[in-house]
């Protein structure tokens, strides 16, 4: 373990710019922290932190003055990895008929600040389009190229639940360099040979025990703070089991359907494809787009929605996530980190609704 | 994944709205599929749809698909004429286990263009007829009009490799044959065969698959051996956008043919 101080954070970026890497990270827009381009540290949303509740999200000033004392913003790594839209392959009309043409992609990208809830969703993701018979191009060729620099967090945010699915505080496994924010310097671990490379490239020394034992108090001390917890035994076949509970009405009638949750969500992957043509009629694209099962048409079939009810859909995405998932990758599909919640306009809550099924094992429909 | 690019070699007409189109490979690359299993067809300037091959599984340079005039794309492949070219993505999916059906008696049950994707299974069938025990198809079409693959009906009925029923929904003057909807033809079924030992495979609107299902399953044929083709949207036709999930299932790489058994518990469920 390194030990690097504050000052020289500018360091790891020019490191990495020197490296052919594009570095993206968080800093100030729109009103909330979100991920774009860094050139140096001063860029970093330094000294500020959110407040975050069930349909909530404020920034606030924090006195601390640390670089990463804020929790997550709406957007996730996946924006990069996944892009929201994307030209899959062009088409030409020829003499001989048709002609498909794709591009593949060459940049080199860094992301700095990947928090352990984003580690473990970019893994999951992994599952979703690389461990498959036919593997995903477009994600493959960004993943393959992209430089991870994790963050491990110093405060939890008032959604968060990553103990709950073991899913966090601290970074496990996957980045290439862990970062850890303490009060004087930052300590830093390298996990992968162009990790190492690039560490020793910056003036950083031994660790102390002293930096070590205040590490893992602070670990403590964001586990502790967790905003909410989920009760995560046995709750895929809980779910499996109560596919019929008045409880997805109620959660039905609040929900507008927005898909808010499934955009925010550093797991969701679904995706529809559109056919986009020129004006004359001579070259077309093939344009993927982000998609969520909470809208109609998701489920269309010769011009009718299997999921016509809000209840069907907001049952398809929970049990998605926190069910079926398990059958289809061996896992859960959420990683805690509370943005459905965050985000959700009127505040609907992922962990109560488990909570109340939970509640109220084995109750249904009075008409099913 | 960019598709392949086939032309089309050959256009027949089904029905009103179908159409039946054969193509090759521009690249000369040869085409194998297991019955059941289906394309991802790009028609220019329209997009893709999912759509069943059902031509023969042994031929080596061609494929079929038969397409009914539903949608944009569909229209535009069904507008495809000898020469035109189109995109291919495939074959997807798991077919038919044919191989589950070897030694013993096999029922088909087709509704409407549900006969296009198990047409492979009954070339696969007369392919090494004695294989297999009794073979059964029975059809039901909404009406004259609308009956596919007329035809080979008619070859398949003559011989004597297949026991084929075909029954329409709506009188016809011109129709001589039985009336009513294609599970009123499981009792006659169940009587020439050994309907515990069976194997059975659905495929039709999902009306017609529910209640023939249930149909099948009274009469004493296995969940685990009786088998149905489902359809839900698909987009990628690999898992990766998410559209065709029923349950744990994408029925897009987990299917789309699935096993009775498995389907059970998710049936029961509205909206899934």
């Amino acid at each position: 373990m390194r030990a690097l101080a504050k000052d020289n954070l500018s360091l790891l970026i020019q490191a990495l710019r020197e490296e052919g890497y594009e570095v993206l990270g968080p800093r100030m827009g729109e009103g909330a922290i979100i991920y774009g381009p860094l050139d140096s540290a001063e860029e970093l949303p330094r000294g500020w932190i959110e407040e975050q509740e069930a349909g909530r999200y404020r920034l606030k000033r924090d006195p601390a003055n640390r670089y990463f004392a804020f929790t997550l913003g709406p957007q996730s790594w996946k924006k990069y990895l996944h892009p929201p839209n994307l030209c899959l392959y062009k088409t030409k009309k020829t003499d001989q008929g048709l002609e498909f043409k794709s591009e593949s992609w060459h940049k080199k990208q860094a992301f700095l600040g990947v928090r352990a809830c984003e580690m473990e969703a970019i893994l999951k993701q992994d599952r979703v389009f690389l461990e498959q018979l036919h593997p995903d191009k477009p994600y493959q060729e960004r993943r393959e190229s992209v430089f991870l620099v994790g963050v491990n967090c110093s405060r939890a945010g008032g959604a968060c639940f990553c103990v709950s699915t073991e899913t966090g505080p601290t970074l496990k496994s996957g980045d290439d360099i862990t970062l850890t924010e303490l009060e004087e310097i930052f300590l830093l671990e390298a996990r992968s040979a162009r990790g190492r490379a690039v560490l020793g490239r910056l003036p950083t020394e031994e660790a102390s025990s002293h930096a070590l034992s205040e590490a893992a108090r602070q670990e403590e001390h964001v586990c502790r703070q967790m905003g909410r917890t989920l009760d995560t035994e046995g709750l895929a076949e809980l779910l499996k089991n109560n596919l019929n509970h008045p409880r997805w009405k109620d959660v039905g009638d609040r929900c507008l359907t927005c898909g808010n949750c499934t955009m925010v969500c550093p797991t969701c992957f679904c995706f529809s494809v559109e056919e986009m043509t020129d004006l004359a009629g001579l070259e077309s694209q093939r344009v993927r787009q982000w998609d969520s099962c909470f809208s109609e048409q998701f489920t269309l079939t010769s011009g009718n929605s299997q999921r016509s009810s809000a209840e069907a859909r907001y049952r398809q995405w929970m049990t998605h996530k926190l069910a079926t998932w398990h059958d289809q990758f061996d896992e859960s599909g959420c990683v805690g980190c509370g943005r459905c919640i965050v985000w959700c306009p009127v505040g609907i809550d992922i962990t109560e609704e488990a909570a109340v099924i939970r509640e109220k094992d084995g109750a249904s429909h009075a008409n099913s | 994944m960019i598709p392949a690019l086939f032309e089309v070699t050959e256009v027949s007409r089904d029905n009103e709205v179908t159409f039946s189109l054969e193509a090759r490979s521009k690249n000369g690359v040869p085409f194998h599929f297991r019955p059941g299993q289906f394309n991802m067809l790009y028609a220019f300037g329209k997009g893709e749809i999912p759509i069943s091959i059902s031509g023969k599984p042994y031929t080596d340079h061609t494929v079929i698909h038969t397409v009914q005039n539903v949608g944009a794309v569909s229209r535009a492949l069904t507008e495809l004429r000898p020469g035109d070219s189109f995109g291919l993505r495939g074959p997807f999916g798991r077919g038919w286990p044919v191989e589950k059906a070897l030694g013993g008696d096999l029922l088909l049950m087709a509704g409407g263009l549900g006969l296009a994707p198990l047409r492979p299974v009954i070339y696969e069938v007369l392919h090494s007829r004695s294989s297999f025990g009794r073979v059964i198809l029975l059809y039901g079409a909404r009406s004259l009009e609308r009956l596919v693959f007329g035809e080979e009906l008619k070859q398949w009925q003559d011989g004597h490799d297949l026991e084929v029923f075909v029954t329409l929904d709506i009188a016809d003057p011109e129709w001589n044959g039985h009336v009513g909807v294609v599970t009123s033809l499981c009792r006659t079924a169940a009587q020439l065969i050994d309907a515990s030992n069976a194997t059975a495979f659905i495929c039709g609107p999902p009306i017609m698959m529910r209640f023939s299902m249930r149909e099948l399953l009274g009469l004493g044929v296995q969940p685990a051996r009786c088998f149905v083709s489902l359809e839900r949207n698909m987009q990628c036709g690999v898992g990766h956008c998410g559209h065709c999930q029923y349950g744990p299932l994408f029925l897009c790489k987990d299917g789309p043919v699935i096993d009775c058994e498995g389907l059970l518990p998710w049936l029961k469920v509205k909206e899934l």
